[in-house]
């Protein structure tokens, strides 16, 4: 019997070196002669550097050097050299370029001493004088000033479809409103970091915390002029990046320069409130128009969004794909403008737009289904689809419906009564909600290795990242039941800049890129696997073409015939004592490109809202996912947790607060930045209906990363106008909306 | 952070003369002094750790009330039997707030002591009066959803964040200090000092004076209170508005009330004559109203706070519905 290791849930097989301490993560690696550096940040949003001395930071002992604008050793300016691979259009962010700022908390010095106690001390030794210019940071001030980019860095708007605009105002049931939230931030667990090495041949060593070490190591390569070959990273474990990683940071940069000048190791670890300085899910105010008929038919959905972006790039992120995704309806126009602000330019954050967006049209769904008086999933289920509407593509698989009626049984959903207000436990007000939600399911090029030992050890390898997401154990998974090895046998390295070609471990595509890459590579393995044991003689296998010979418990055999076997380490032993290895660079096929794949996912929420002090306690909450196959059913769980866990922080806790006096986000830590403590997080129960898709890439896998959060804001905040009747279309929803 | 000194004391004399020296403070738990050196919003070049002096335990007093020592831990105070049974008010107060971790090292005395956690105090790159007397304060005109609205100035509208000193402040302990001039006792209410035009002092304990214990009365409110704590999440945040509030009564009848509001000032916030209002009266909704009322005159909102004026209101009402019915917590 062939062990069939995927869909079965695995231990992470990194977890024993996580909770010993033996995983290191960037911050961590033991380098000698290590110089620590610390950053300085601005105190102002706009304006310029009228005077930085450091003479006094200078003068204490141990102090080797404070780089700043005026000392930073002239690089190469072009804009080119400092875009990476997830840069928006525009001119990026250069550390130490100019006496310029851009934004508040702009870093404006690096600080490098012997100790870090002692690059800290320094640092506060540093004295700025400004010259200020009047900043905007007001999102809402500004929004008369947006702005269509010439280029969306995501995909543009999808074009208009029928006419919105006419059938709204024909239309016997409309709505119109505005849906916003301000900034987020990401805050992983793991602050940024980097250590960079020079050698004395001129090649540089860097670990990196990052979502892709090829994207560090390119970056690295442009803005420093040296040949990529020479450029080595390492990313092994990351804590978390959730988007904040796909960027390399100016913390990597900064660690760089000073290695290089300094021709010494230099590590630079930015600090709790420093993770405020850079990338962040954008603020956004998104209008929706919708018409339908008294029967609860859509006929016109307008989704004109308003994003935050930089003064330097344009940022942007799909928020307006939605209705043609996830509902049938004939006259719809979308649009996204941006509103250039003095930040930071925003950053991907864990499924960014289909967050955005999905919050601001579930809950209009909602308030729509309320007018026509019917139940919010029979509402949705009328306006079902089964095309991508935006690419007139049919889904490559869909099985919301399974969706939503596993959900709504798990849930208890038959027993809701439509009025809010209608269930009430002393002073606690009960509301159900629901919303669902969709996450696009795409393959790119992921290119992998696979190295079979004359010992019959397995390891195979790709450049991409595992940010907490388990990519080390489903790789392993994928791996060893393709060969038909025992998983212990079975290895994956990745966060290697040196191995085969990756994707950015973001999009939810690693699963579905880089497993492709692995499950395919084995397969080519397994041809060379069946030449050598050609060429060696064996008998059983003289005619057998690859596509009949099958691999499990260490052996191959014919897949006609099993008992007609051979031990893997027999036909090793006649390889000379080579290992055999094969490579792959896995593409998505062809057949693909005629339809649209999503993962899906419905979410039930109850809530319990003080009817006089307004506090909101998220009492149940089902999700249930159609993902395709899980490969790991375990993590994957983990997975939808997490979304889950930060879908009500969206809803209830997450926002940054842009002080507009000062321009500045003024909540920068954790403890007046709030995130979900598990106080605030009910039982949860994640169900994954069963969806085959022989589509959207070889095996069969959606990926999961994201569709676990896009739908748990809305299903939250339209359970809260269950429960108040009240309406708020303005997130986080806090007790002082609800009093 | 910026160097500094340190030394570890073995007794209050010792501490109090260590203390007396230019830039020094005591440090107890480190919970909050540690964080605020880290961001340089406070730089003592001498520390004087006092964790070693025997200020650790809680006793009887001969009034028959409690002392509880200054270095006791806020768990095993908030855990302490005689705590429990007869101050449960206190033990709810302290277990509302931080963490289990955080309980277990922050000190009693430090809790009095901590600062406010308003977010310009902790960003030292923005004007703050409190930090840097004289500068400005930015959140009058910033963002001050978690700030005061009771007993402000035009120069700084900060909090006490404090859920320990609410229950404290309702059951009229006595904090008792030691300086160079020997010891004294300062009445709760008037250890804590509102902002006026010198925000930077918190409380009216001088810079050389040690807190030795907390004294609490013999009556302990046991049998009708409530700490009730308003907050943008469910543990691990600061009060928005908390309510301590403790009932003395005879069958429906209020013999006694208190009533402490947390999250709305400089101070926990009193009015006695607003509690002497309920004496005698029966624990009816409406009678609970007016006294909130009173609680909340002159109370003023600075934007991002303003809900919190009528928030505090209906805290009160609940916290002494909840009294009454013999629900100690939310
Ligand atoms: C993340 C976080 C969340 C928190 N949440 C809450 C909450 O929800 N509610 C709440 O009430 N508190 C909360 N706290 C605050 C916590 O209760 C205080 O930090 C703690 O009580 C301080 O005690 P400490 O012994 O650690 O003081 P330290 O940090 O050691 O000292 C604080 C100050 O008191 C002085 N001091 C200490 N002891 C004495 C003494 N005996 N005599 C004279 N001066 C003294 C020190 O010099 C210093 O200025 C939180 C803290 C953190 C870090
Ligand atoms: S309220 Fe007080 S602590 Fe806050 S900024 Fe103003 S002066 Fe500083």
């Amino acid at each position: 019997m062939k062990e069939n290791y995927t869909g079965k849930p695995a231990n992470r097989v990194d977890g024993h070196a996580k909770v010993t301490g033996t995983a290191k993560y960037a911050a961590e690696f033991d380098v000698p002669n290590l110089a620590h550096g610390v950053v300085v940040n601005s105190a102002i949003a706009k304006g310029r550097i009228k005077s930085i001395d450091t003479s006094e930071a200078l003068a204490l002992e141990g102090v080797l050097e404070v780089f700043t604008h005026e000392n930073r050793p002239g690089y190469t300016w072009l804009d080119k050299h400092y875009q990476d691979e997830d840069s928006p259009p525009g001119s990026p962010f250069r550390p130490l370029n100019s006496d310029k700022i851009l934004f508040s908390m702009q870093p404006i010095a690096l600080v490098v001493a012997e100790t870090f106690e002692l690059a800290r001390y320094a640092a506060l030794l540093v004295k700025v004088e400004y010259e200020r210019e009047p900043h905007s940071t007001d999102f809402e001030a500004n929004i008369s000033n947006a702005y269509k980019p010439k280029k969306y860095k995501s995909t543009p708007p999808p074009d208009p479809r029928g006419d919105a605009e006419q059938a709204f105002a024909a239309a016997e049931l409309q709505l119109e409103e505005v849906y916003s939230h301000t900034a987020q931030h990401h805050n992983p667990m793991e602050m940024h970091a980097s250590i960079a090495i020079w050698q004395e041949d001129g090649s540089l060593i860097i670990y990196d915390k990052i979502q892709g070490v090829q994207n560090s190591q390119e970056y690295i390569s442009n803005a420093f002029g040296v040949p990529k070959e020479k450029v080595q990273v390492y990313s092994p474990f990351v804590g978390g990046a959730f988007g904040s990683g796909l960027r390399p940071q100016y913390q990597l940069f900064l660690a760089v320069l000073a290695a290089r000048e300094l021709k010494r190791p230099v590590k630079v670890v930015l600090t709790r409130q420093q993770m405020f300085s850079f990338g962040h899910r954008p603020t956004t105010a998104q209008r929706i128009a919708m018409g339908a008929s008294p029967d609860g038919k859509l006929q016109a959905i307008q989704h004109n969004a308003f994003g935050e972006t930089s003064t330097f790039e344009d940022y942007n992120e799909d928020v307006v794909i939605w209705p043609g995704v996830l509902y049938h309806c004939d006259n719809v126009q979308v649009s996204h403008q941006l509103v250039s602000l003095d930040v930071y330019t925003p950053l991907d954050m864990r499924a960014p737009g289909g967050t955005t967006g999905t919050f601001a049209l579930e809950i209009a769904i909602d308030e729509m289904a309320y007018k026509a008086g019917l139940d919010p999933m029979e509402f949705r289920l009328k306006n079902y689809t089964d095309t991508d509407l935006n690419e007139g593509k049919p889904f490559s698989s869909k099985e919301l419906k399974e969706c939503y009626r596993q959900g709504a049984e798990r849930f208890g959903w038959a027993n809701r009564k439509m009025e809010p207000r209608s269930m009430k436990k002393g002073h606690q007000l009960i509301g159900w909600g629901m919303a669902h939600g969709g996450w696009e399911a795409k393959q790119k090029e992921a290119a992998a290795k696979a190295v079979l030992s004359p010992e019959g050890k397995l390891e195979v390898s790709c450049a991409t990242a595992d940010i907490g997401t388990g990519t080390y154990t489903v790789m392993t998974q994928i791996a060893a039941e393709t060969m038909g090895l025992p998983i212990e046998d079975v290895s994956f390295k990745l966060g290697d800049s040196s191995l085969p070609k990756s994707p950015l471990e973001g999009g939810s595509w690693t699963v579905s890129s880089v497993g492709s890459a692995v499950k395919q590579v084995c397969e080519k393995l397994q041809e060379e696997f069946l030449k050598v044991a050609q060429k060696s003689g064996h008998e059983i296998f003289k005619d057998a073409k690859p596509e009949e010979v099958s691999f499990a418990n260490g052996r191959m055999f014919l897949s006609q015939a099993p008992a007609q076997s051979v031990l893997l380490l027999e036909v090793l032993a006649l390889n000379e004592g080579k290992p055999l290895e094969a490579k792959v660079s896995a593409k998505p096929a062809k057949e693909q490109q005629k339809y649209s794949s999503y993962s899906h996912s419905a979410t039930f929420a109850e809530v319990q809202v003080d009817e006089d002090l307004g506090t909101v306690k998220v009492t149940r909450l089902v999700s249930a996912i159609a993902g395709g196959k899980i490969i790991n059913p375990k993590t994957a769980r983990s997975q939808i947790l997490g979304g889950t866990v930060w879908g009500i922080g969206c809803a209830l806790e997450e926002h940054t607060v842009m002080d507009n006096h000062l321009g500045r986000f003024i909540n920068h830590d954790l403890d007046k930045y709030h995130l979900p403590v598990n106080a605030d997080i009910p039982e949860t129960d994640v169900i994954f209906v069963e969806e085959k898709d022989e589509i959207v890439n070889p095996l069969g896998a959606k990926g999961l990363g994201e569709i676990g959060i896009v739908s748990v804001a809305p299903a939250i905040a339209n359970a809260v106008f269950h429960a108040t009747g009240k309406r708020i279309r303005r997130l986080p929803i806090t007790l002082d909306m609800l009093m | 952070m910026r160097p500094f000194t340190f030394t570890q004391v073995q007794d209050v004399d010792t501490a109090v003369q260590e203390v007396s020296a230019e830039g020094a403070k005591f440090i107890a738990g480190g919970t909050n002094l540690l964080d605020l050196m880290k961001i340089d919003v406070m730089s003592p070049s001498h520390l004087v750790d006092i964790t070693k002096i025997a200020l650790n335990t809680i006793e009887e007093t001969e009034e028959g009330g409690l002392r509880l020592g200054a270095l006791v831990t806020n768990a095993d105070t908030a855990y302490h039997e005689l705590v429990e049974s007869r101050y449960p008010l206190l033990s709810h107060a302290i277990l509302a707030g931080a963490t289990a971790q955080l309980r277990n090292m922050a000190t009693n005395g430090g809790n009095l002591l901590q600062r406010t956690r308003c977010y310009y105090f902790y960003d030292t790159q923005t004007p703050c009066n409190k930090r840097e007397p004289g500068s400005g304060c930015s959140a009058i005109k910033g963002y001050n959803r978690d700030l005061a609205i009771l007993g402000t100035s035009e120069h700084c509208i900060a909090t006490h964040p404090s859920d320990m000193c609410v229950a404290l402040a309702a059951l009229e302990a006595t904090v008792r200090v030691k300086g160079p001039q020997g010891e004294r006792t300062i009445p709760f209410a008037e250890f804590h000092r509102l902002p006026g035009d010198t925000p930077h002092l918190d409380s009216n304990l001088q810079p050389d004076e040690i807190i030795t214990a907390i004294d609490l009365p013999a009556q302990g409110f046991a049998q009708h209170y409530t700490y009730l704590k308003l907050r943008d999440r469910a543990s691990y945040a600061f009060a928005l508005v908390s309510v301590a509030a403790a009932l003395d009564l005879e069958g429906s009848t209020i013999k006694k009330a208190r009533i402490a509001l947390g999250g709305v000032a400089h101070k926990p916030w009193r009015v006695p004559e607003a509690e002497a209002f309920l004496q005698g009266k029966e624990v009816t909704t409406e009678n609970f109203r007016r006294v909130a009322e009173a609680y909340l005159l002159g109370a003023k909102g600075y934007g991002d706070n303003t809900f919190k004026v009528e928030l505090a209101k209906r805290a009160i009402v609940r916290a002494l519905e909840q009294a009454t019915k013999m629900e100690p917590t939310s």
